[in-house]
């Protein structure tokens, strides 16, 4: 049995089936919706930061850009909330479009430059001056389409595709260029591999789940201010989450969101200040003692982790 | 117009300030520092400390607060960075390092001292210069009123946070040019590697480095509740970009690049704000990514982009 296919029955079919079951089983809606959000984004930055090796700091800004996307177009053309999710996508492709020139910085340049230009978009949203399209910094309502049955299994599906884009890039040539490009993009380009326009298709596909995520979201919440959507929480909770299990695999995006915003909903709704507290030394304590996260601690051992 | 310029080289003074040490810290170890903004936060509080138990100026929080980072700094230093200097990414894991170690911060100061404002009246700071003026010349006591700079009056915080800076920075440019260990410094900085292959003590040199980067934030964060009206825990993460905005400006890598670039940003800021206000927010952001893209070594600076 090939490995792609191994991956797709024992990691994605599981995960999908568990998370549209557990709905009939467990109360608390918004609580799963959130995992399957983070489960979206985290693999979204395993696609850029685990198989380019690009840190997206700015990463909510194209969840922010799809939920705006949504948004505007139930608020202006009352178009059905499904086309509008795709709307939203396809705002945040744009976007991502728009921001490839900071494809040429590296490292950290590049991080605080996304970073930037999250914030850059957030306060264009949210600018007063744009208030007959955006609402600006009053936020938008949306309840014409609100129906979280329907956005919880839309976000099913989005799921759904990006694990199997992630096993896609685990199993192709197209991901081991990528990885190759990661480690050395000069060799890389030795070898025959066109550098930019990989960078620019992992680029563009995390920017379209995110902003699908982002679309969804925003068709799930129905009521939200810039300062939701654009919340900088997301791109880091993404990202450590991703780090927390292991970039560039596939379990790994998913076991972080499973563990640590499973902690995070059992200590962090009381005391949000304590689980800052625990949150941020266990941050600290997983760049010092485990920079490859969790699977590092079965790849050191010589198994294998998908 | 000269309100807005004279107002926006202030700032701009005080923002270099606020930037050095970030800049510092990265210049040296490649590490970018996101607890910056904390550190700034932390120095208000020293400065809210002091005044609030021994009703003194809260310029005598300079030194103190500097002192006492320096310390932090060095202990910080010898916990977290050899280790992650070890590891295989260590730029891109440093800011999120860093990022857990705001977050630790930020918790336990709010724990401590809750989530509210804290302000200081402006009229303290600066009152060890009047009641000095008072005793030796006579005159009448009380708080420093506006201070007249070509024919418009500003706050007396704002200057007296400036002048403290251009000190500051004064000082940097002492240490990185005219003394032993900035000259071994400045190796470090341009080329660690063949540092460390000549015999130099890379760590001794960044510890001293990232202790003077964490105190010269906290010496800013003494002024930031004069200069930005009130500080919270929360106030790090914002004080962390706009300090990345002036560094990128002036230049990554490059500490006296950072003075310029302060400069720059604080009379556009003042620009826009007077004349653009509803625009204001967005600039800064859009200033760093073109500058990134345009001219990625900053204002002053080498090369860094690759491929």
């Amino acid at each position: 049995m090939p490995n792609a296919l191994k991956h797709l029955l024992f990691i994605l079919v599981p995960l999908i089936v568990v998370f549209a079951v557990l709905p009939g089983v467990y109360q608390n809606h918004l609580l799963l919706f959130n995992f399957v959000i983070f489960l979206i984004l985290a693999q979204g930055v395993n696609i850029i930061y685990g198989f380019t090796g690009y840190l997206p700091f700015g990463y909510v800004g194209f969840f922010g850009a799809g939920a705006y996307g949504f948004a505007i177009m139930v608020m202006h053309l009352q178009t059905p909330a499904a086309l509008a999710v795709l709307v939203g996508g396809v705002v945040a492709v744009l976007l991502g479009l728009l921001l490839t020139p900071l494809l040429r910085l590296s490292g950290a340049y590049f991080a605080i430059a996304n970073l930037a230009a999250s914030l850059a978009v957030l306060h264009f949203v949210a600018n007063p001056a744009l208030e007959g399209i955006t609402k600006g910094p009053y936020g938008v309502s949306l309840t014409g389409t609100f129906n979280p049955e329907n956005a919880y299994y839309a976000a099913l599906v989005v799921l759904a595709l990006t694990v199997g884009g992630v096993i896609y890039l685990k199993n192709s040539a197209f991901g081991l260029a990528l990885q190759a490009v990661r480690e050395d993009a000069v060799s890389a380009s030795m070898a025959g591999v066109d550098v930019i326009k990989m960078r620019v298709i992992a680029w563009l596909a995390s920017a379209l789940v995110a902003g699908l995520a982002g679309g969804i979201y925003a068709w799930y919440v129905s009521v939200f201010y810039p300062d939701n959507v654009f919340s900088g929480d997301f791109s880091i909770f993404a990202i450590v989450f991703a780090l927390f299990g292991g970039v560039a695999t596939i379990t790994g995006p998913i076991v972080g969101v499973l563990i640590l915003y499973g902690i995070y909903n059992l200590i962090g709704f009381t005391t949000p200040q304590y689980f800052q507290l625990i949150y941020g030394l266990l941050i600290m304590g997983l760049v010092l003692f485990l920079p490859a996260g969790l699977v590092s601690l079965a790849t050191r051992r010589g198994w294998h982790v998908p | 117009m000269t309100y807005a310029l004279v107002a926006g080289v202030l700032f701009g003074l005080y923002f270099s300030l606020v930037g050095i040490g970030l800049n510092l810290v990265f210049g040296v170890m490649r590490i970018v520092n996101l607890a910056h903004g904390d550190m700034l936060m932390l120095g208000a509080f020293i400065a809210v400390g002091v005044v609030g138990i021994f009703g003194i100026d809260p310029l005598f929080a300079v030194p103190l607060a500097f002192v006492i980072f320096v310390l932090a700094g060095l202990l910080l230093y010898w916990v977290l960075v050899p280790r992650l200097q070890g590891s295989a990414n260590p730029e891109m894991l440093s800011i999120i390092l860093f990022f857990g170690l705001s977050q630790v911060v930020e918790a336990i100061t709010t724990i401590f001292a809750g989530t509210s404002e804290r302000s200081i009246q402006s009229r303290l700071l600066g009152t060890v210069f009047t009641t000095i003026k008072v005793k030796w010349f006579g005159g009448k006591a009380g708080g420093a009123g506006p201070i007249q700079i070509f024919g418009q009056g500003f706050p007396a915080p704002w200057v007296i946070a400036a002048i403290t800076s251009l000190i500051a920075i004064g000082f940097v440019y002492l240490y990185l040019y005219h003394t032993r260990l900035g000259t071994l410094t400045r190796a470090v900085m341009s080329r660690r590697d063949e540092a460390l292959a000549t015999g130099i003590d890379v760590d001794r040199v960044s510890a001293a480095a990232f202790g003077i980067g964490l105190g010269l934030a906290a010496v800013a964060g003494v002024f930031a509740p004069f200069m930005f009206g009130s500080v919270t825990p929360a106030f790090g993460a914002d004080a962390t970009v706009t300090s990345f905005a002036i560094v990128v400006l002036g230049s990554l890598g490059n500490p006296l690049g950072t003075a310029l670039g302060g400069v720059v940003y604080g009379v556009f800021y003042m620009l826009v704000q007077t004349y653009l206000s509803s625009w204001a927010d967005l600039l800064p952001y859009v200033l760093l990514i073109l500058i990134l893209l345009l001219r990625p070594s900053g204002l002053l600076g080498r090369r860094v982009r690759v491929a």
